[in-house]
């Protein structure tokens, strides 16, 4: 498979203390990779550093071939190619419809044609078409993740980061959230990630797995190899459900 | 109690008749009120979006001059700007000086720290999880200050209203570097000075409730706004 991200020694400090330190890491495209990982593993910063949100304090993070580091990060061509979900979803003040061309609007796409077909699958897709002239202040918090993940969806980014996009919410929710995202990884042949704390939702979505601890990969696997064949005693104790020293 | 009356009446006459000299001294303080606080939103809304956005050495010395901006005596920024505009002052040979330029000048410096502070205050308010995420989404530094203004526009309007309501009232710097001269420079609260000293209380009357108007009518838009963003 094709190397979409390689990091080399990559480590994020904040006030001095280190909270990241990834040695190597490849993610390949069109696979769904699912990092999984007790709470202040460092996932959330990774998925920071990935998505060049923050540079990191030394290492280097290979997109496509191309270096970037501490001082040298991608222009908006290369940071227009990815986009993340977070687990809160942070919407726009105004319609539905409008958060979710966002992404159309700044990239200066006009909404015609095929594109405007897509749209209106996409938006049916997650049961969001009746909602699409609600203000988005008023969505409930189901609604409100749909939606991001509608506004993620829409310009086709080469890479996905999703963190932990489906928690706390309802099972009918969470499977809408779930399809789309596979749908999106299976039928494009774009790049996933999702950070989850849930190791069935793992199972349920991924391709690969790694877990990551104190900042650190414990161990990365094909997902059922992950599950069914953990080598690293820690990723043992971290599928049995324990909680990791 | 009966001069009161008999002004309200006197008003009320030359509110109706349109009378020439109250219409001609009404179009005077819109156009310098109006200017003043084009000036200040055009340099206070964009100042005050990245004040609140960016973090740079020396921010909080800019944020404590604002503030105390904010509670600028007007008659201090008169004299100031007296003296910037006078003969032998730096910005003499221009001949702003009892104009309705200078005028503009003064109120833009009352205006400015109001707007710029509001709107600041506001982008603050705005969740910094949503401006990560419009990053994520690719947004360019131009796009994300538009759509930052955009998100803090009740505070925007906000202080537009502040900015508006705090210099069409105002009188001691107006007064000292327009003059006061009839047909030119004289405002609303000059001429009710003026109106007051003569003792025609009925036109300082008719001016003292268009200058109430003008701040009601302010206000109902506001708050026709915020209920808007709020609903």
């Amino acid at each position: 498979m094709k190397t979409i991200y390689k990091v080399e020694d990559l480590s994020k400090e904040y006030d001095g203390k280190e909270v990241l330190k990834v040695e190597d890491f490849d993610l390949f495209q069109g696979e769904i990779f699912g990092l999984v990982g007790p709470s202040g593993a460092g996932k959330s910063t990774l998925l920071r550093l990935l998505d060049f949100l923050e540079p990191p304090t030394s290492g280097v993070i290979k997109f496509k071939g191309q270096e970037y580091h501490q001082t040298k990060e991608p222009g908006l061509d290369i940071k227009r190619k990815i986009t993340t979900v977070f687990q809160e979803p942070a919407l726009l003040k105004t319609t539905v419809w409008k958060n979710i061309t966002y992404p159309l609007k700044i990239r200066g796409i006009p909404i015609k044609g095929e594109l405007k077909s897509e749209l209106e699958n996409l938006i049916t897709d997650l049961s969001l078409w009746e909602l699409k002239d609600q203000r988005a202040d008023k969505l409930s918090g189901g609604e409100a993740q749909r939606v991001a993940v509608a506004r993620a969806l829409i310009f086709k980014p080469e890479v996905l980061f999703l963190d932990e996009p489906p928690s706390n919410l309802d099972p009918t929710n969470i499977s809408i959230i779930e399809n789309k995202i596979k749908q999106y990884g299976k039928r494009t042949g774009k790049t996933v990630l999702v950070v989850t704390h849930n190791i069935f939702q793992a199972k349920r979505l991924t391709d690969r797995v790694g877990l990551l601890h104190r900042g650190e990969f414990i161990e990365i696997k094909e997902r059922d190899n992950f599950f069914n064949s953990p080598d690293n005693k820690l990723t043992q104790k971290f599928l049995a459900g324990d909680l990791l020293p | 109690m009966h001069t009161l009356i008999q002004g309200f009446r006197e008003a009320i006459k030359l509110l109706i008749s349109l009378d020439p000299e109250l219409l001609q001294i009404i179009s005077v303080s819109f156009r310098v009120t109006g200017t003043a606080l084009f000036v200040s939103v055009l340099i206070g809304v964009p100042l005050g979006t990245v004040l609140g956005l960016v973090d740079f050495p020396g921010k909080k010395i800019i944020t404590a001059l604002l503030y105390t901006g904010m509670g600028l005596p007007p008659v201090v920024v008169g004299l100031f700007v007296f003296i910037m505009f006078s003969a032998s002052g730096p910005f003499g040979s221009l001949g702003w000086l009892f104009t309705t330029r200078s005028i503009v000048v003064a109120q833009t410096i009352l205006a400015l720290p109001l707007v710029t502070s509001f709107v600041m205050t506001s982008v603050l308010s705005i969740d910094i999880a949503l401006i990560r995420q419009m990053k994520s989404l690719g947004t360019s530094r131009k796009q994300l200050l538009w759509t930052v203004i955009k998100e803090a526009r009740l505070g925007a309007v906000v202080a537009m209203a502040a900015g508006y309501g705090a210099v069409i009232s105002e009188v001691g710097a107006v007064m000292l570097v327009g003059g006061n001269i009839a047909g030119k420079t004289r405002v609303l609260t000059t001429a009710i000075m003026l109106e007051t000293r003569q003792g025609r209380f009925g036109f300082a009357l008719a001016l003292g409730i268009i200058l109430l108007l003008i701040a009601f009518i302010t206000n109902m838009i506001m708050m026709k706004f915020q209920h808007r963003e709020i609903k």
